[in-house]
């Protein structure tokens, strides 16, 4: 957890994360509140938070009396949002690095090859 | 919310000294508090007043409703550990666990039992040839098996390592989870605690100048770093918090950035930096108008 964003900000995506590379599976139940709390050393308030973010957003949902549960299809619509956002949030500040020290589009583009095959 | 302490107009004054000055704030029912400000800005002297005491100067204190002046039915709900308590001249720990459920109706002997483990702490031992850290042990031990409905720590592990210390974040988180109830934890060390925070009340030469929700707060501050030219055309006339300069660059800490203005920033080759809870707090306690004076 760093300072820069909201603690149940981070825990959400870090649930995200473990929802897109499929640590945690569609329809298996996810940690408690309280668990998580203790895990990431946070209040459970903020865990709340962060939960109910993808509560609402239809990632986790919760059954009564049970837990909370990985919804179904929630692997695909994480994957297709971080794809969405990916050329903002990595390609843009790739790029404006990479003018900064006089590097082209088309090196940069031959040095992504490079290092695929490397 | 249910609010269990309410203060109103609160003013506390020593001879020549305002300790708490026409503080008001309220402190909402089963949330972790973070009571936080420099040496001296009037942290104990605000818990004691709301723990009964001391007698304020003016103002009004309500604690579960009522005024906890010599007032039985507010203090058995109220745990207060503090940084200087002193035991009775030859006691040993063992002693304190045995006495504390007189006092405490929630009192979990087994809780106890567990910590003092944890704590590894020397039942037998005379607390007067204990460590600092040993005997801050034993008011931690003490403020957590209690599980008062109101708990306050102020400054509660001095000479405690990091060890120690990470153990009582890790069991007062675990068991505030199964038992909810209401903590004041008063402390310099903002980093160690401030996840564990749900809100943060910062006083400053006995003033309350921060009460907000410790999610808000962070990240309402950046700090903006680059040429000077570029950080002064950025920073205009928002409320600089704080500001360094060395040759020709220049680093300003600024309250509140949209994600337009952080592309912004970016775009015109700033460099943003976040502003941790204790650093804000730092900006916030330490700007006097002389370092405003020196910079212009």
């Amino acid at each position: 957890m760093d300072e820069s964003r909201p603690i149940f900000a981070q825990l959400a995506e870090q649930i995200e994360n473990d929802i897109i590379i499929g640590v945690m599976a569609e329809e298996t139940q996810v940690p408690s509140i309280n668990e998580f709390a203790a895990f990431y050393r946070i209040n459970p308030a903020t865990a709340l938070k962060g939960v109910t973010m993808l509560v609402d957003e239809g990632a986790l949902y919760k059954k009564r009396g049970i837990g909370m549960f990985v919804a179904t299809g929630a692997q695909a619509r994480l994957t297709t949002k971080r794809r969405d956002n990916f050329s903002a949030e990595f390609v843009a500040p790739l790029l404006t690095e990479a003018a900064k020290l006089g590097i082209t589009p088309e090196q940069l583009a031959e040095m992504i090859r490079k290092a695929d095959t490397a | 919310m249910t609010n269990i302490i309410e203060v109103s107009g609160l003013t506390k004054r020593f001879s020549g000294v305002t300790a708490v000055d026409d503080a008001t704030f309220s402190v909402g029912e089963n949330k972790i508090y973070g009571l936080l400000g420099r040496n001296g800005a009037g942290k104990t002297t605000l818990m004691q007043l709301l723990t009964g005491q001391d007698f304020a100067t003016k103002g009004e204190i309500s604690v579960f409703g009522q005024s906890p002046v010599e007032n039985a039915s507010v203090l058995q709900h109220i745990s207060f550990i503090k940084e200087s308590q002193r035991y009775p001249e030859d006691f040993r720990a063992k002693h304190v666990f045995r006495s504390a459920p007189w006092f405490f109706s929630n009192w979990d002997a087994d809780f106890a039992e567990q910590l003092i483990a944890d704590f590894r702490l020397p039942l037998n031992r005379r607390i007067k040839k204990m460590s600092r850290g040993q005997v801050s042990a034993i008011g931690v031990i003490v403020g957590l098996a209690s599980r008062a409905p109101l708990t306050f720590f102020d400054e509660p592990y001095l000479g405690l390592d990091a060890v120690a210390r990470q153990t009582f974040y890790d069991r007062l988180l675990a068991d505030y989870a199964e038992h909810p109830r209401t903590v004041v934890l008063s402390t310099h060390l903002i980093d160690e605690v401030s996840n564990l925070l749900e809100h943060v009340l910062v006083i400053d030469e006995g003033r309350i100048i921060i009460d907000e929700d410790a999610e808000t707060l962070r990240g309402s501050a950046t700090t903006v770093v680059g040429t000077r030219p570029a950080v002064d055309a950025f920073v205009g006339a928002r409320e600089v918090l704080h500001r360094d300069a060395i040759g020709g660059l220049a680093s300003v800490t600024i309250t509140g950035l949209s994600a337009q203005e952080r592309k912004d920033a970016t775009a015109a080759g700033l460099e943003l930096a976040p502003v941790s809870l204790q650093q804000l707090i730092v900006r916030r306690t330490n700007t006097s108008e002389k370092e405003f004076e020196a910079i212009a």
